[in-house]
C-alpha cells in the first residue's frame, strides 16, 4: 500500500450542485429543516437527502448541508463520519448487507457473508464491477426470530440460506424484479435515502406490500388463539404431515412469487409455521383484549 | 396440582390483531378499540392522568425498567419551557426485536399512546426517534402519522379539547449508541450520538435543554391499553414490582422464534415448551434474558421468573426480555467475541475505559478463539471487563463487560480448552438454521 503525503495547499472548497439542482434540494431542505424547533436537528436527514441525490455523501453535499443549517463544513463533517448509514464513496445501486452480529452470525450468517463474497468477488464494503451491489456486513437488525437475516436497501430479507443469497444477488444484477419478505419491492439505495431523510414512498402499494406482520412475529398470536399446536414439532427441513406449510399473508398472494423469497414449503422454519386448519378455543382464558375481556376481568 | 397449558399463559394485547390483513392501519386499530383510551385520558387532569399511570405500575421496556408514570411525573410543571416527549425507536439491542415488529404491525398503539402521554405532560411537540434501517417500519409510520393528523388525532385542538400537538418522525443513521438515550438527545439536535454527563437529567434538561420524557415504543404502546382497560386489569397481570404484560421475543435454536405476548414472570421453560422447545435433538446451552447487554444465563435457570426482580434475584437484567436461545453446537467463545466486537464497533470513543477497553478485549478474545491464547490472558479479559464496567457515562460499557463476566463464570472451562488445544473445538457448520436438514440430506 502506497499512501501519498500531500504537503501543498488546503483543499480548495468544494464546488456547489448546479443551479437546478441546487434550486430542488433547497427546497426539500427548508421542508425538513420546518419540521424541527432548532434546525440543527435536520442535519441527519438532510444528510440522508444529499446521500438521496448522489449515492453518497459528498463534499458538495457537506458543504450544502452546511450553508442550510449554518454550520461548518467541520461541523457537518463529524456527524457524517459518526454514523454508519452515511456513505463515504461512491457505491452500488443496492446494499445488501448481511447481519453478522452473533445470533445470526451462528444461524448462518457468516456462512452467507462468505458464500457471497466468494460469488460477487468483493470484500466488505466493496461494490461490483459493474456498480449494481454493494456488499457489507451489518450489525443486528432487529429481526432475531427470522434469523439470519439479509437487508437490501434496509428491507427486510428474513430466514436466508447462502442458496437464497445468492440467487437474491443473482436477481439483481439481473435487472429482476426483487421482493423483501417484509417491506416493499426494492427501490434504488438513493430512492431509499430519499424515504429516510422524511419523504414518504409514494409509490403505490408500497406501504401495505407484504401484509400485517411476518409469520414469526405472530407465533405467540397464535398459540394464544390456539391456531397453532403447541410441542409438536417436526425436523427441521422436514414437511410433517401434521404441519401444513403457513399461509402467505394474505392481502400479498404473490409475496412468494420470487425466486429469491423462499416459498412456504421450502422456508428454514416453515415446520414452525402456524397449522393452516387447526381447532381454536373459544375458552381460552388468556385472552383479556378479546371479546370475552369483561368476564375475564372478574376471573382473574 | 393442575398443570395448564404452557401456551394459556400467553396474553395477547399490543400483538392481539397483527395477523389483521391491514393491522397497521387507523381502520384496523379502531376496529378494535383503538383511541378509546385517548378520549378518556383527554377527559381527564393531566396529573391525575399522569398519577394513573404510575399507580399501573408499568416500567419502562426498553431495558431498565424505571416506572414510566414517575418519569412523566419528574417534567417540572409551570416552568414556562416547551415540554418534548421523545420516542426511542431505536431497538439495536443483539437480539431485540419487539419495537420493530410492533410498529410495523401496529403503529397506532405508539401515536395513541403518544398523545396521551403528550397531554400528561403538558407536551406540544414529540418525536419518534426511529433506527434508520428499518425503511418498512418507517413507510408505515410516516403513513400512520399522516393518517392520524387526518383523523384530527394530531394537530390543532385534538378532538376539540384545545390541546394542540406536533408529531414528528426522525429516521436515525446507524448507532448503537443512540439507543442511550441522552446520546439520543444530542443525535436528534443533530449532532455525534454521545451521551451526556447527568444530571441534569433529561426531565429537566433534555432536547434543547428543554424537559424530556424519553420512553421506549413497548412503554408508550402499552398506556392506551391501560387506560382503556384500567389499571387493575393490567396489575392482574405480572407481579407486585413488575405488572402486567410484555413481549418476549424468542430466538436462535429453538423450534419456533418468534414474539410471545404475555404477563411479566413467565419463565424460559415456559415459553420453550410452548414453542416446541429447541430445535430437536438439541438441547439449551446458554440465553440471553434481555438482550447481549445482560449477563447470560444457562439452562439451570429455566424456571427464573422473567421480571424485573426475577431476573435481577438470579445476577442479570431483564432488559428488553430479547430471549436468545444457544444450543450445545454454539461455541461461547465465538458469541462472546463477536459481541465484543460489535460492543468495540460501537463505542462512540467518548470515555477511555470503554473506547480502549473494548478494543483490548476484542484483541485478546479473537486470540483465544483463534487458539492463539496464553496463560493469563483469562484474567486478563476479566480485569479489563472489570475496568470498563461503571466506568463510563453510559450503561455501553456495562453492556460489553456483561457477556465476558457471565461467560467467564459459567464456560470458563470452554475458555480454557481453546487456550490448552491452541483452537476451537466446534464446528460452526453444526450450529447454522440449515445444519440438520444438510446433514439429512447427505445421509439420504
Amino acid at each position: 500500500m502506497s499512501s501519498e503525503v500531500s504537503l501543498g495547499i488546503p483543499e480548495l472548497p468544494a464546488p456547489d450542485y448546479p443551479a437546478d439542482v441546487r434550486a430542488r434540494l433547497e427546497t426539500d431542505a427548508r421542508e425538513v429543516i420546518a419540521r424541527y424547533p432548532g434546525s440543527r436537528s435536520a442535519l441527519l436527514p438532510l444528510l440522508h437527502l444529499v446521500q438521496s441525490e448522489e449515492g453518497y455523501v459528498t463534499r458538495t453535499g457537506i458543504r450544502f448541508c452546511a450553508e442550510m443549517l449554518e454550520l461548518t463544513t467541520a461541523e457537518v463533517t463529524a456527524v457524517a463520519t459518526f454514523y454508519t448509514m452515511y456513505r463515504r464513496k461512491p457505491s452500488g445501486d443496492y446494499q445488501v448487507g448481511v447481519c453478522t452480529n452473533t445470533l445470526c452470525a451462528v444461524m448462518g450468517g457468516d456462512a452467507i457473508f462468505e458464500e457471497l463474497r466468494e460469488h460477487l468477488g468483493v470484500g466488505n464494503d466493496e461494490t461490483t464491477a459493474d456498480g449494481k451491489i454493494t456488499l457489507e456486513h451489518i450489525e443486528c437488525n432487529a429481526a432475531c426470530d427470522f434469523a439470519p437475516v439479509v437487508m437490501v436497501n434496509w428491507e427486510f430479507f428474513d430466514n436466508q440460506t447462502p442458496e437464497s443469497a445468492k440467487q437474491l444477488v443473482d436477481d439483481l444484477m439481473a435487472g429482476r424484479e426483487v421482493r423483501p419478505t417484509r417491506g416493499a419491492p426494492l427501490c434504488t439505495y438513493k430512492e431509499t435515502a430519499r424515504i429516510l431523510a422524511g419523504f414518504p414512498d409514494l409509490r403505490e402499494g408500497a406501504v401495505e406490500a407484504t401484509g400485517g406482520a411476518g409469520p414469526a412475529s405472530l407465533a405467540g398470536l397464535r398459540l394464544a388463539r390456539g391456531e397453532a399446536q403447541a410441542r409438536v414439532v417436526g425436523q427441521r427441513g422436514q414437511t410433517p404431515e401434521h404441519a401444513p406449510p403457513a399461509q402467505p399473508p394474505q392481502d400479498d398472494a404473490d409475496l412468494h412469487a420470487t425466486p429469491t423469497s423462499p416459498s412456504p414449503a421450502e422456508h428454514p422454519s416453515s415446520h414452525d409455521a402456524p397449522r393452516q386448519t387447526a381447532e381454536s378455543d373459544p375458552a381460552h382464558p388468556a385472552d383479556p383484549v378479546g371479546e370475552h375481556a369483561e368476564q375475564e376481568e372478574g376471573d382473574r | 396440582m393442575t398443570v395448564e397449558p404452557a401456551e394459556k399463559l400467553l396474553a395477547p394485547v399490543l400483538s392481539a390483531f397483527w395477523d389483521d390483513p391491514r393491522s397497521w392501519t387507523l381502520d384496523t386499530y379502531r376496529r378494535h378499540e383503538g383511541y378509546q383510551a385517548l378520549t378518556k385520558a383527554l377527559a381527564m387532569a393531566p396529573d391525575d392522568l399522569i398519577a394513573y399511570v404510575k399507580d399501573s405500575g408499568l416500567r419502562g421496556r426498553g431495558g431498565a425498567g424505571f416506572p414510566t408514570g414517575m418519569k412523566w411525573q419528574f417534567i417540572p410543571q409551570g416552568d414556562n419551557k416547551p415540554h418534548y416527549l421523545v420516542v426511542n425507536a431505536d431497538e439495536s439491542e443483539p437480539g431485540t426485536c419487539k419495537d420493530i415488529p410492533l410498529l410495523f404491525a401496529n403503529p397506532h398503539a405508539l401515536i395513541e399512546g403518544i398523545v396521551i402521554a403528550c397531554y400528561a405532560i403538558r407536551s406540544h411537540h414529540a418525536f419518534i426517534y426511529l433506527r434508520g434501517e428499518v425503511v418498512p417500519v418507517l413507510r408505515r409510520l410516516h403513513e400512520a402519522v399522516r393518517e392520524a393528523y387526518q383523523a384530527g388525532y394530531l394537530g390543532k385542538d385534538i378532538k376539540g379539547t384545545g390541546f394542540d400537538l406536533e408529531l414528528t418522525v426522525h429516521a436515525g443513521a446507524g448507532a448503537y449508541i443512540c439507543g442511550e438515550e441522552t446520546a439520543l438527545l444530542d443525535s436528534l439536535e443533530g449532532r455525534r450520538g454521545q451521551p451526556r454527563l447527568r444530571p441534569p437529567f433529561p426531565a429537566v434538561e433534555g432536547l434543547y435543554a428543554c424537559p424530556t420524557v424519553v420512553n421506549n415504543v413497548e412503554s408508550i404502546a402499552s398506556v392506551p391499553a391501560i387506560i382503556h382497560r384500567g389499571k387493575e386489569w393490567f396489575r392482574s397481570m405480572g407481579s407486585e414490582k413488575s405488572p402486567g404484560f410484555t413481549l418476549y421475543s424468542l430466538s436462535g435454536h429453538v423450534a419456533r422464534p418468534g414474539q410471545y405476548e404475555g404477563p411479566l414472570g413467565i419463565t424460559l421453560r415456559q415459553l420453550l415448551d410452548m414453542g416446541g422447545g429447541m430445535r430437536p435433538g438439541h438441547r439449551l446451552k446458554f440465553w440471553t434474558p434481555g438482550g447481549s447487554s445482560t449477563p447470560m444465563f444457562t439452562e439451570e435457570h429455566l424456571d427464573v421468573p422473567l421480571d424485573y426482580e426475577g431476573v435481577g434475584a438470579a445476577g442479570s437484567m431483564l432488559g428488553t426480555k430479547a430471549l436468545q436461545c444457544f444450543d450445545e453446537t454454539t461455541c461461547v467463545v465465538r458469541a462472546v467475541t463477536r459481541w465484543t466486537e460489535f460492543y468495540a464497533h460501537e463505542s462512540c470513543g467518548k470515555c477511555t475505559p470503554c473506547r480502549e477497553g473494548t478494543y483490548w478485549l476484542v484483541q485478546l478474545l479473537r486470540d483465544i478463539e483463534a487458539g492463539k491464547g496464553r496463560a493469563g490472558d483469562l484474567e486478563k479479559l476479566a480485569d479489563i471487563a472489570d475496568n470498563i464496567n461503571g466506568k463510563s457515562f453510559c450503561a455501553l460499557g456495562d453492556g460489553a463487560a456483561a457477556p465476558i463476566a457471565s461467560s467467564l463464570k459459567y464456560f470458563r472451562a470452554e475458555y480454557e480448552e481453546h487456550i490448552e488445544r491452541g483452537g476451537c473445538p466446534f464446528d460452526p457448520a453444526r450450529s447454522t438454521a440449515w445444519a440438520d436438514t444438510s446433514r439429512t440430506e447427505a445421509h439420504a
